[in-house]
């Protein structure tokens, strides 16, 4: 028997998750505000206190493991040649390695652009380009611009294996903290993510950790193993691929909506269909894809800027709310709960609108190309359509009055015959909050980690359909 | 090591003669990329920038080549591989026109080399020889 107590250390809160392996189940669950900018401890002990007051008891952990998205997350720069290439494949690596992308940059880079990272706070830079035996120029012209400049940041070379040699002499020659790894695209349109994402989590063991504030508690703390995003994308491919003789769900998506970004996870293969033809970068079976411009609190405004002028009068027409001074007082109050009944309203509809944009960018889309052969279906991104289960995750979500309405919105409503949304999902939520820290569990116990996530990951009554009448 | 990019340009799926020129080209020891059907001028174009290619040649058999090659040697330069070497080939135009003035269409958008209907590939290999200084 063994007891474990896995920590998320969140942008807001941290959040504790005490498990019992014998009994297979959770003890008990509790959460606190971070305290990042004084003493992240604090926060912890506070969160602490709370569980063992919860339980009745003290508890004895046998591990303690943690996973963390604490002062921002981790911050990355991705850096490639053409964009629809190996900038793109190198922003999918960064992102399925849990990190928040603050960068975007492509070709040779310029000053400001290095500028840039160092101002931002950069946590690690990816630096890819040139398929292995191609481009070699641009990536060496690009490490030696981030050598001159004096970037200090971890920089991971990600790109032409031909340009290795050159790339670590310039790596000796400034003294930078580099790494080389394989190439995120070997050839053309194919996608190579494991290595670099190994070792990105390396480096954010390693380094990232300390500078985040966590290594303070190191001494209660058996280890720190993923960034959060991470912990919840293992956590999402084990319970769709399952583990030994306990089965998985089969092809899921999962919506978490946080105050800060909207994360939307796919768990499938980009088509199941013969008829089509796919075009474009290689797409990864877990999926995941970060929208830093729409969340509750911290991003809200962006859910006003992604509108049109027109469309939020029509808002405010409808639903005879002010939606613009409602996204500025969350915004000005990231801590803020729902006090009434309007502001549940109006987090819902917020909700709504991050879950349907969300969707949107990360789903694939497939067009009719006239031939004189006949029509062929052209698909580009990944094929949702089948999809069985659509999992809601994250304190808005969790706490809705109406959990299906804001799912609901990642399925085809407005029947965009274009895009490849789910079609008849059922709908389930992660009642317990327990993703990310199954994530954390399934790194040690993999087969307890399902059972739990299986457990109290609870399907809602109805389906798509029902939902809509 | 001479790279070149390859595939089908266009809403056309011809796919037989594609493979054909990617089996042929490897084992004449070039490093293929095969972009494949339904391909666009930007997909050959970002292939050739990320893999230096040295030669792109663009296949069409479905007769819309004109229209779908006009440009490419524009956007080539647009995007700094202005010295790379264009072929064309297949059933570039529609029908039995003459072919001194199709040729001529296309070597004036910039192909450097233009091939009539039933060329065998080997016959390219030679120019590509040549072009590419082997």
């Amino acid at each position: 028997m063994a007891n474990f107590l896995l920590i998320d250390f969140g942008s807001t809160f941290t959040k504790l998750c005490a498990i019992n392996s014998e009994a297979e189940d959770i003890i008990e669950t509790a959460s606190h505000f971070t305290t990042v900018d004084s003493d992240i401890s604090i926060g912890y002990h506070n969160a602490l206190d709370k569980l063992f007051e919860k339980a009745g008891k003290r508890i004895e952990f046998d591990q303690v493991i943690a996973c963390s998205s604490a002062a921002g997350g981790l911050k990355m720069a991705a850096i490639g040649l053409v964009e629809e290439l190996t900038v793109e494949a190198a922003k999918r690596v960064c992102l399925g390695a849990g990190a928040k992308v603050d960068l975007v940059l492509s070709h040779h880079i310029n000053k400001s652009e290095v500028k840039d990272i160092i101002d931002k706070k950069i946590d690690i830079v990816l630096l890819a380009g040139g398929s292995d035996g191609g481009n070699s120029e641009c990536v060496i012209y690009n490490a030696e611009m981030l050598g001159k400049m004096g970037v200090k940041v971890p920089i991971i070379f990600a790109g032409n294996k031909s340009a290795q040699d050159e790339i670590l002499e310039i790596f000796k020659k400034y003294n930078m903290d580099g790494y080389i790894c394989d190439n995120v695209m070997p050839k053309i349109n194919v996608l190579h993510i494991d290595s670099a994402r190994d070792k990105i989590r390396e480096i954010f063991l390693k380094k990232i950790i300390e500078a985040k504030g966590i290594k303070k508690i190191e001494s209660e703390i058996d280890q720190v193993v993923l960034p959060t995003p991470n912990a919840v994308l293992v956590a999402a491919k084990l319970l769709s691929e399952g583990y030994l003789h306990e089965k998985g769900l089969g092809d899921i998506v999962v919506l978490d909506i946080g105050g800060a970004t909207t994360d939307l996870y796919s768990i499938c293969k980009s088509t199941h269909r013969k008829d089509v033809l796919i075009s474009g970068l290689e797409e990864p079976f877990a999926k995941r894809t970060v929208e830093g411009d729409l969340g509750m609190r911290y991003s809200a405004p962006g859910i006003i800027k992604s509108l049109s002028e027109q469309e939020v009068k029509f808002i405010n027409l409808e639903k005879n709310v002010d939606i613009e001074k409602e996204v500025e007082s969350r915004f000005n109050d990231v801590k803020s709960l729902p006090q009434n009944a309007h502001d549940e309203f109006i987090d819902q509809f917020l909700a709504e609108m991050c879950a349907y944009r969300a969707m949107h960018r990360h789903v694939g889309r497939i067009q009719e190309v006239f031939t004189p052969m006949g029509v062929v279906y052209n698909q580009t991104g990944k094929d949702l359509t089948d999809i069985k289960y659509v999992i809601g995750t994250g304190g808005v979500i969790i706490n809705s009055k109406n959990i299906d309405k804001i799912l609901l919105r990642t399925t085809n409503i407005l029947n965009n015959p274009q895009e490849l949304r789910p079609q008849h999902p059922k709908f389930m939520v992660d009642e317990r909050y327990i993703m990310a820290a199954m994530g954390l569990l399934s790194q040690k116990e993999p087969l307890l980690a399902l059972k739990i996530l299986k457990k109290y990951t609870k399907k809602l009554r109805g389906n798509a359909n029902e939902t809509k009448k | 090591m001479k790279t070149i990019v390859i595939g089908v340009i266009g809403a056309d799926v011809h796919a037989v003669g594609n493979k054909i020129i990617e089996y042929t080209l490897n084992n004449a020891g070039y490093n293929v990329v095969n972009i494949g059907v339904l391909s666009s001028q930007e997909d050959f174009i970002n292939a050739a920038i990320e893999t230096n290619a040295d030669l792109i040649m663009v296949s069409s058999l479905y007769g819309h080549g004109e229209i779908d090659c006009r440009g490419m040697r524009e956007k080539c330069v647009e995007a700094g591989i202005e010295n790379i070497n264009l072929y064309v080939g297949g059933n570039i135009v529609v029908g039995k026109q003459d072919f001194h003035q199709v040729k001529k269409t296309f070597t004036d958008m910039g192909f450097n080399r233009v091939y009539p209907p039933g060329t065998p590939i080997d016959d390219a290999l030679e120019d590509l020889r040549k072009d590419l200084g082997e």
